[in-house]
C-alpha cells in the first residue's frame, strides 16, 4: 500500500476545542432521566438555580427550577446549554505529561505517578530555591470549600507566600473600595431591594449580557416608575431603554461621581442626619469635590453638562435608590478610587441599610464572592481575615493546630507572580481554575514567563490554553461532579449538588490537592473525607471574622434556599441586608451599623487620575474590553459548547460609523487594532452604539484573536486589578495577508 | 399554578436583550428536541442593540392552516396551532410563504413543516413553555391576564394585527405602551406615511446627544 499523503492525515487536536451539540441520548425524547438534581449554574455570580437531568451518570439536559427565589426558572443561554460541557470529547480523563511527539503534545500517564512527579518537583524547587519559589494560581469558580483548601494548602502545607487567584482580574477593586468605605466586602443588599427602588444607577455594568437575570429586576422596578440611569461608553441592551444615558469616556468614572457629589452639595440634596450620625470624612470630600463643577466634569468625562445636571437632580432628590456597578468602573489603575467615589454619592444620599435603598457591585464569577473570603487571596486568611494581622494569624493557626510563626507573610498578586517568574524568584507553578494566557493583560509577556518555569502543573477538566505549557496536567472535576457551597453576588451562600461522578481517572479537585499533600508527606490538616468536613472547619476558621459562616450548615442552606452571611450561630437565619439601623457586627460591637470600631461609614477622598496610558497622536483611540452574553471568561467551557459558539463565533471590533468612515472601514471589513504591546486582526462591527473615540473588543478568545495581546498590565496600586478597560490603540484596515 | 386554559403568552419586545436564551431553550422542548422554532434578530444593529424574538402568535384563524392544501395544520381546542401532521404534510411550503409573521419553518430533512406548538408537552400539564421559563428579561412572559396587569402597569396586551387588508387576531399578545390608543398593530405601518409611522420616525441619537462637545 502506498504511503498516505501527509495532508490527508488527521491533524485534529485531541484536546479540542471541539464543539459539542445535543446528540444521542440527549436528543432522545423517549428517555426518562434517572434523577433531577437541584443545583446552580456553573457560570456567573448570579448563580441561578437549575435542575440537571441525569441518565446513566451523564447530564443529558435541564429543567427550570421555578422555586429558587433568585431566578424563578430564568436562565441565560449559557445556563441553558451548560449541560453540553459534560461527557464532552475534549474532557481530560487521565493525567498527562508533556510529550512533544504525542498528538496534541501530551501523553496519558498513570495518575499516581503524576502525583509523585508533582510532589517531587515541588520538593525539589522549594529545597533548592526556598518555599516561596513555588507559586499557586487558583480561581473563583471553585466552591468555597475548595478555595479554603487552596489557601490552607498554600499557607500550611507548602508554606509559600505566593498564592493568588483569578478574582484579581475581577472583584478586587470593589472589595477594596467596600472595605475602605464600609469595612466589609459584600453586596449591601439582596437583589429584591432593586425592585422597590425609584432610582437605579448603573455604572460600567453590561447587565443584560453579563448578569442577564438582573435585567428583570431593573426593568421590573421601571414598570413601577423607577428611573434608570446608565453610565457606559456603549449603548448596551440595558442602556437601550434607560431614562438617561451618560456616554462616559473610559477611565473617567471618578470625575463623574465627584461632579455628581458637587451638585448634590450645591443644591443641598444631602441627608444631613445620616452624614452626621453614621459617617466620617464628609468635610474633606466636600472640599475636594468643590473643583468638580459641571463644566469641568463634562470636559473630563466627555458627557454633556445637561446630562450630568439631570443625573445629579434625579439621584439627589430620590427617596429610594439602588446603585450598582461592575468591572466597567473597577478594571482601572484607579479602580478602588472609582468604587469609593460611587459609594460617596450613596453615603451622601443616606440611602443605604434600608428596604429599597441599596448598593452592590455585580460580582462576575460564579463564586466571586465566596472565593474572595476564605484564604486564597495573597494577603488573606479565612473569614476575610488578614494574613498580615497577628491576631488573625493566631486565631487561624489555632484552628489549623499550627504555630502562627509558621504561616507565611502576605505574598504577591496574580500578575506579580508572573513578574517574579521573569525575575527568577518563582520557579514552579500550580494552577487550577485559571487560564491566565487568555485572561491576563499583555499576554505575550505571560506566555514568555510560562516558558521560563522549571515546572508547571495544571489542574483542569479541559486542556485550557495555559495548561498547554504544563509539564503535568491533572484531570480535575466539573461543577456537576462535586458538591459544596458558593456565595452569590447578593452574598447568599448556596449549595452546589453533585449530579454525576468524575469520569475516567478524573477526580474532585480537593482530592487531587490532598493527594499531592500526602505524596509530599505533609498531609497534616489536609485529610478531609468530604466537602462537608471542609465546610465545617471553614465555619470554625471564619467564626468571629467579618465573613462569619459559623452558623451555616448544608441543611440550613437547603431548607432556606441559601443563607446570607454573616450567620454567626446555629439559631441565626442570616443577614440579607447589611447596615440596618441597630444591627450588630463584630467590629463595631453595637456602636453602629458599619464595620468600623465607631460603627460609622467612611467618606473617602477620591482624586481623579487619567488612565495610565492615555491616547496620543501615535495611538489616538481608546480600547475597552468586556464580555458577550454567549461566552464566559476565558472560554475554556463556553468555546466548547457548539450552540454558544454559533451565537457569537468570533470577536469583532466595535466602532462608530464616524470613526469607520475616517479610516475607510466598512462593516465586516478586516481591521487591525494595535497597541504598544501587540495587535489583533478581526472583522469590524460598525455601530452607532459606541463613542466615536473608543473601540470595543470582547476578550473570551485565545491566540491571535485575543484582545489581551493589546491590553496594558498597569494595575491599581491598592487592589492590583489590571486596567482592562482603557489603553491606547490605533486602528487600520488590515493588509490582505493579515486575515 | 392556574389551569392551563387561564395561562396566556405575552411578548414585550421592548424588554428583549437579544441573549438568545429563548432560541436555545426552544431546542430543549421535547416536541421538537434539537430544533429551535424561534428566530431572534436585530432590527437595525447599526443604530441600536434592539432585537425581537419571533415566535408563533397562534392565530385564531391561522393563515398557515387556511393555505394548507393537505389540511395538515390543526388548531386544537385550547387555541394552539400545532406543527403540521406528518402523515399529511406534503412539504409544499405554502404555510411558510403565507404566514404573516414568518413563523413556520420547513424541515427539509423530514419533509415536514415545523413550528412552535407552545411546548405542548409542558403547557398541557401546567408547566410554562421553555422560552418563557428561561427568558432572563421576561420579554417572553407566560401567565394570567391578572399577573401581567399587575406586573406591567406601563403596558397592556394587544392581539390584533393588520397586514395590508388582512386583520389577524391571535392567542399570543404583544405588549404596547398603556397610553397608546392603539388596539390594532399595523405591522406594515413603518412602510407607509401614516401617523403611526411618523410617530416612530427618526429619534435623537442618544449617544451623540449626550456627549460633551468642545466649543
Amino acid at each position: 500500500m502506498a504511503n498516505v499523503p501527509l495532508e490527508s492525515i488527521t491533524t485534529k487536536d485531541p484536546f479540542g476545542p471541539t464543539l459539542a451539540y445535543t446528540r444521542g441520548v440527549r436528543l432522545d425524547t423517549g428517555v426518562e432521566p434517572d434523577k433531577l438534581v437541584k443545583t446552580h449554574c456553573c457560570f456567573c455570580g448570579q448563580q441561578c438555580g437549575i435542575q440537571l437531568k441525569v441518565k446513566d451518570n451523564e447530564v443529558i439536559g435541564f429543567e427550570p427550577w421555578y422555586e429558587f427565589p433568585f431566578n424563578r426558572g430564568k436562565l441565560c443561554p449559557k445556563g441553558v446549554k451548560r449541560y453540553l460541557q459534560g461527557a464532552h470529547p475534549d474532557r481530560l480523563l487521565h493525567a498527562y505529561e508533556r510529550d512533544t511527539a504525542a498528538p496534541g503534545g501530551f501523553k496519558a500517564m498513570d495518575y499516581a505517578q503524576a502525583i509523585r512527579r508533582v510532589a517531587d518537583e515541588i520538593e525539589r524547587i522549594q529545597t533548592a530555591y526556598g518555599r516561596d519559589a513555588f507559586a499557586l494560581l487558583s480561581g473563583a469558580s471553585l466552591t468555597t470549600e475548595k478555595t479554603y483548601l487552596m489557601g490552607k494548602f498554600a499557607h500550611m502545607c507548602l508554606r509559600t507566600a505566593n498564592i493568588d487567584y483569578n478574582g484579581r482580574l475581577c472583584m478586587v477593586s470593589a472589595a477594596a473600595g467596600n472595605k475602605k468605605s464600609f469595612g466589609i466586602d459584600r453586596a449591601a443588599n439582596p437583589w429584591n431591594d432593586i425592585l422597590g427602588a425609584e432610582m437605579i444607577w448603573i455604572s460600567g455594568a453590561n447587565v443584560a449580557e453579563c448578569a442577564p437575570i438582573t435585567t428583570d429586576y431593573v426593568w421590573q422596578a421601571r414598570e413601577h416608575g423607577a428611573k434608570i440611569i446608565v453610565v457606559d461608553p456603549r449603548i448596551t441592551p440595558i442602556a437601550r431603554t434607560c431614562d438617561l444615558f451618560l456616554p462616559i469616556k473610559p477611565g473617567r468614572d471618578i470625575a463623574l461621581f465627584n461632579g455628581i457629589l458637587h451638585l448634590m452639595i450645591k443644591n443641598d440634596w444631602l441627608d444631613h442626619d445620616f452624614i452626621e450620625n453614621h459617617t466620617v470624612g464628609f468635610d474633606a470630600v466636600a472640599e475636594h469635590v468643590q473643583q468638580w463643577t459641571p463644566q469641568k466634569t463634562a470636559e473630563v468625562t466627555g458627557i454633556a453638562e445637561k446630562g450630568i445636571r439631570q443625573a445629579a437632580e434625579w439621584w439627589g432628590t430620590a427617596s429610594t435608590s439602588f446603585l450598582m456597578h461592575a468591572r466597567g468602573i473597577e478594571h482601572h489603575s484607579h479602580g478602588v478610587q472609582n468604587v469609593m467615589g460611587a459609594i460617596n454619592i450613596v453615603l451622601a444620599s443616606g440611602r443605604i441599610g434600608r428596604e429599597n435603598c441599596g448598593y452592590a457591585t455585580i460580582t462576575g464569577q460564579g463564586n466571586g464572592q465566596g472565593g474572595r473570603e476564605h484564604g486564597q487571596k495573597c494577603d488573606q486568611l479565612p473569614g476575610a481575615r488578614d494574613l498580615g494581622n497577628p491576631e488573625h494569624r493566631a486565631y487561624v493557626a489555632g484552628v489549623w493546630c499550627m504555630d502562627p510563626d509558621d504561616l507565611p507573610q502576605p505574598g504577591v498578586d496574580a500578575y506579580e507572580i508572573f513578574r517574579k517568574i521573569d525575575q527568577g524568584e518563582i520557579k514552579g507553578l500550580l494552577s487550577i481554575c485559571f487560564n491566565p494566557l487568555v485572561s491576563l493583560p499583555d499576554n505575550n509577556f505571560v506566555r514568555a514567563q510560562l516558558e521560563k518555569l522549571e515546572f508547571y502543573v495544571a489542574i483542569d477538566f479541559f486542556l485550557n490554553e495555559t495548561a498547554r505549557y504544563a509539564d503535568i496536567v491533572l484531570p480535575g472535576s466539573l461543577h456537576e461532579e462535586d458538591e459544596g457551597t458558593v456565595t452569590t453576588a447578593e452574598g447568599r451562600v448556596i449549595k452546589i449538588n453533585k449530579a454525576v461522578d468524575c469520569p475516567g481517572e478524573a477526580r474532585e479537585d480537593w482530592v487531587i490537592i490532598q493527594d499531592i499533600a500526602q505524596a509530599l508527606g505533609r498531609e497534616k490538616g489536609l485529610t478531609f473525607s468530604s466537602p462537608a468536613e471542609m465546610f465545617a472547619e471553614l465555619g470554625q476558621a471564619s467564626k468571629g471574622g467579618i465573613a462569619d459562616y459559623s452558623g451555616i450548615t448544608y441543611e440550613k442552606l437547603e431548607a432556606q434556599n441559601g443563607v446570607f452571611w454573616p450567620c454567626p450561630d446555629a439559631e441565626h437565619t442570616g443577614t440579607p441586608r447589611l447596615f440596618e439601623p441597630g444591627s450588630w457586627n463584630p467590629v463595631a460591637q453595637g456602636k453602629g451599623p458599619f464595620y468600623f470600631p465607631d460603627g460609622k461609614a467612611r467618606f473617602n477622598v477620591a482624586p481623579y487620575m487619567p488612565p495610565t496610558e492615555d491616547v496620543d497622536d501615535e495611538y489616538p483611540l481608546i480600547l475597552t474590553t468586556g464580555r458577550v452574553v454567549s461566552q464566559f471568561l476565558s472560554g475554556t467551557q463556553t468555546r466548547r459548547i457548539g450552540p454558544l459558539v454559533d451565537n457569537y463565533p468570533e470577536p469583532r471590533i466595535e466602532m462608530h460609523p464616524t470613526l469607520a468612515e475616517k479610516l475607510g472601514i466598512k462593516d465586516g471589513d478586516w481591521v487591525t487594532a494595535e497597541s504598544r504591546r501587540g495587535s489583533t486582526t478581526l472583522q469590524a462591527l460598525v455601530v452607532k452604539t459606541i463613542r466615536p473615540d473608543t473601540i470595543f473588543i470582547p476578550y473570551h478568545w485565545p491566540g491571535r484573536k485575543s484582545v489581551n495581546q493589546l491590553t496594558i498590565s498597569a494595575q491599581d496600586p491598592i487592589s492590583k486589578i489590571p486596567e482592562y478597560k482603557v489603553c491606547a490603540v490605533r486602528v487600520r484596515k488590515a493588509d490582505s495577508g493579515n486575515r | 399554578m392556574p389551569k392551563p386554559v387561564e395561562m396566556e403568552f405575552f411578548i414585550d419586545p421592548s424588554r428583549c436583550i437579544g441573549c438568545q436564551a429563548c432560541v436555545q431553550a426552544c431546542t430543549e422542548c421535547d416536541t421538537h428536541k434539537g430544533q429551535s422554532m424561534i428566530q431572534l434578530d436585530y432590527v437595525d444593529r447599526n443604530s441600536s442593540p434592539q432585537t425581537v424574538p419571533v415566535i408563533c402568535m397562534h392565530c385564531d384563524s391561522p393563515t398557515c392552516a387556511e393555505v394548507c392544501p393537505a389540511d395538515a395544520i390543526k388548531r386544537t381546542a385550547d387555541g394552539v396551532v400545532q406543527t403540521a401532521r406528518k402523515p399529511r404534510c406534503i412539504a409544499c411550503n405554502n404555510c411558510v410563504l403565507a404566514c404573516p409573521f414568518g413563523v413556520p419553518k420547513m424541515n427539509n430533512g423530514m419533509n415536514l413543516m415545523m413550528k412552535c406548538d407552545m411546548c405542548y408537552d409542558r403547557t398541557s400539564v401546567g408547566l410554562k413553555p421553555m422560552c418563557a421559563s428561561v427568558c432572563p428579561s421576561q420579554a417572553l412572559f407566560y401567565g394570567t391576564r391578572e399577573e401581567i396587569r399587575q406586573l406591567r402597569p406601563r403596558s397592556r396586551p394587544v392581539n390584533s394585527f393588520q397586514f395590508g387588508n388582512q386583520t389577524v387576531t391571535t392567542k399570543v399578545s404583544m405588549m404596547v405602551p398603556r397610553e397608546t390608543p392603539l388596539n390594532l398593530v399595523d405591522v406594515a405601518a413603518s412602510l407607509h406615511q401614516t401617523p403611526v409611522a411618523q410617530a416612530v420616525a427618526p429619534v435623537e441619537d442618544v449617544l451623540l446627544a449626550n456627549m460633551f462637545v468642545e466649543v
